[in-house]
């Protein structure tokens, strides 16, 4: 399969694994006028099995281990994973609590990291650029 | 079977942006008869952080005022307002005139953002996504509000036991009062998109009715409550803050259509006419602000040593823009942490009239009516769909049931 398929346009599957929601309403200020990153081509998708990036938000509560896990495998392969805030990073404000099975890099292999908490807007769509330089050289690998 | 049918039809139906405020995993068993809902059973605490233990046992009170901003990170100041206001209550700390003024004032500010990101969502469940991009570009501005007064897009890290982290200054006013004339030039257009859309109406009139006495019963809170005609407010039943010294009412929808149904589109009209409100209270707060200090106790290390020292218990109450909610807090001499700490969030009471709300109508209105409640905690990444006629049990993915209802718009359309 060739990675050209996606070279203009990642499509995101947003996942929430027990996040403070607010991340997730800055990634939809991302998609929303103001930001528009469709015009880069960029939308959220509604299955994972679409994506080409995973979108993680949220420290992985434990009972979202085995869906995370799952998310993870149904995306095809080449695939990325992008951690949006602290929380998912390395536990952010939370990290001590005795609900966490995370961060999110304990549960599947993660790409590229976003902190802040939340992100601003901008720093989620330089996270996504950097997905995309990284898309670019998995392909010269691949070729 | 009727199901099958259903099914197959939404294929067709391309998928749109997902909402998180719909992606948190919550849980729904949804029984039908054919398209009719029977029964509802909700299943939650996928996003269980253990908050309440964090501030228990690894955080002093002032660190917990960070922690109790992300419980949701769509209501961060009434969180914290509620906090503070408990270990105020509690300690016996006054916070000054003005710092109650500025907790107003970031406290509306909020309304505004929660009550536009709602209004937006809505508009998508229905399918209306052309509204959605509207009500969000337009919710950028008081994005920029909040930013330009707190500093922060999202959490706003104002709240301090004993006051506020940032004054508001004269020089700032002009700025604020911008945006807010923003808003009201903007309110007509925003009155006519939501209430006198035919496609809107036919969504939401009569759809998902909460009469008075099961909002009563159910004690459901908040907007969503008040759409029912249950005139209940905390900042007009119990004054905190600045609130005693303004003037308000509470919010139910026969202000502007003499009756009240109860349905979804009475939940649009308590939206709406609350982002009004909020624009006034902001005003008259920005006109009556008194001079002074912001800070009962400016010194950190000297505030922790008496929260330290400090033994009592304390409850806050504040009115978020889902409904009341309440934190306690107990504190015990020579304990650095909370002794107890337990926050009751409003959409924990609201969702108890997701059953009420959901039966008897048809798969395609859960997105709409479901939303309408403005569940923060978010919502189904499953539905469980029982059919009783068969006894089979099949699981609907949320996307599903978003196409489910967006061709019902189409349909209402034709
Ligand atoms: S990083 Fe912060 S804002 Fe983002 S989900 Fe986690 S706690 Fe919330």
């Amino acid at each position: 399969m060739s990675l050209k398929a996606f070279k203009r346009a990642l499509w995101v599957y947003h996942l929430n694994t027990g996040s403070c929601n607010g991340c997730d309403i800055e990634i939809l200020a991302v998609l929303t006028p103001r930001y528009d990153v469709e015009r880069f081509g960029i939308r959220l998708v509604g299955s994972p099995r679409h994506a080409d990036v995973l979108l993680v938000t949220g420290p992985v509560i434990k009972q979202m281990v085995p869906r995370v896990k799952r998310i993870y495998e149904q995306t095809p392969d080449p695939k990325l994973v992008m951690v949006v805030g602290n929380c998912g990073i390395e536990g952010g404000v939370f990290y001590e609590s005795y609900n966490l099975a995370g961060p999110v890099d304990q549960i599947i292999p993660v790409d590229v990291y976003v902190p802040g908490c939340p992100p601003r807007p901008e720093a989620i769509i330089h996270g996504v650029a950097m997905a995309w330089v990284k898309l670019e050289k998995a392909e010269q690998g691949v070729r | 079977m009727m199901l099958e049918e259903t099914k197959k039809a939404t294929y067709t139906i391309p998928v749109g942006p997902i909402h998180p405020a719909l992606k948190e995993p919550i849980r729904l068993a949804l029984t039908v008869d054919g398209e009719e809902i029977v029964d509802v059973d909700i299943f939650v605490g996928h996003v269980h952080r253990g908050i309440e233990w964090l501030g228990m046992n690894r955080n002093n009170p002032i660190q917990s005022i960070y922690v109790s901003e992300r419980i949701c990170g769509i209501c961060n100041i009434c969180h914290p307002f509620a906090f503070v206001m408990a270990v105020e209550h509690a300690t016996g700390i006054t916070p000054p005139p003005r710092a109650e003024y500025i907790r107003t004032i970031i406290a509306e500010m909020e309304r505004i953002h929660s009550h536009l990101l709602w209004a937006g969502v809505a508009a998508h469940e229905i399918g209306f996504d052309t509204i959605f991009y509207l009500t969000w570009r337009v919710r950028e501005e008081i994005m920029d509000l909040i930013e330009y007064v707190t500093g922060n897009r999202v959490t706003k890290a104002m709240f301090q036991i004993g006051g506020v982290r940032r004054d508001i200054t004269e020089e700032q006013f002009p700025r604020i009062r911008q945006s807010l004339d923003y808003y009201k030039s903007l309110f007509d257009q925003l009155k006519r998109v939501f209430l006198d859309d035919k496609t809107i109406q036919m969504r939401t009139k009569n759809v998902g009715i909460l009469k008075k006495e099961d909002a009563l019963k159910l004690l459901t809170v908040g907007p969503s409550g008040r759409a029912s005609g249950v005139p209940k407010d905390v900042r007009q039943n119990q004054p905190y803050a600045a609130y005693a010294d303004l003037d308000i009412k509470v919010t139910t929808p026969d202000i502007l259509t003499g009756t009240v149904v109860g349905d979804v589109y009475d939940r649009i009209i308590v939206r709406l006419l609350e982002v009004k409100q909020a624009i006034e209270i902001i005003e008259q707060c920005l006109e009556k602000m008194p001079p002074g200090p912001i800070l009962a106790q400016p010194k950190t290390a000297l505030l922790l040593k008496t929260l330290t020292k400090a033994e009592g218990e304390g409850i806050g109450r504040a009115e978020a823009p889902r409904g009341e909610v309440v934190h306690y807090v107990r504190l015990e001499a020579g304990q650095s942490t909370l002794a107890t700490w337990k926050v009751r969030a409003p959409t924990y009471v609201n969702l108890m009239s997701a059953p009420t709300i959901l039966k008897g109508m048809q798969i395609a209105d859960v997105p709409i009516a479901f939303a309408s409640l403005d569940p923060c905690l978010s919502c189904t990444n499953r539905i469980v769909v029982t059919d009783r006629a068969t006894g089979q049990k099949s699981v609907t993915d949320y996307e599903e049931l978003h196409r489910l209802s967006v061709e019902k718009t189409r349909k209402l359309q034709r």
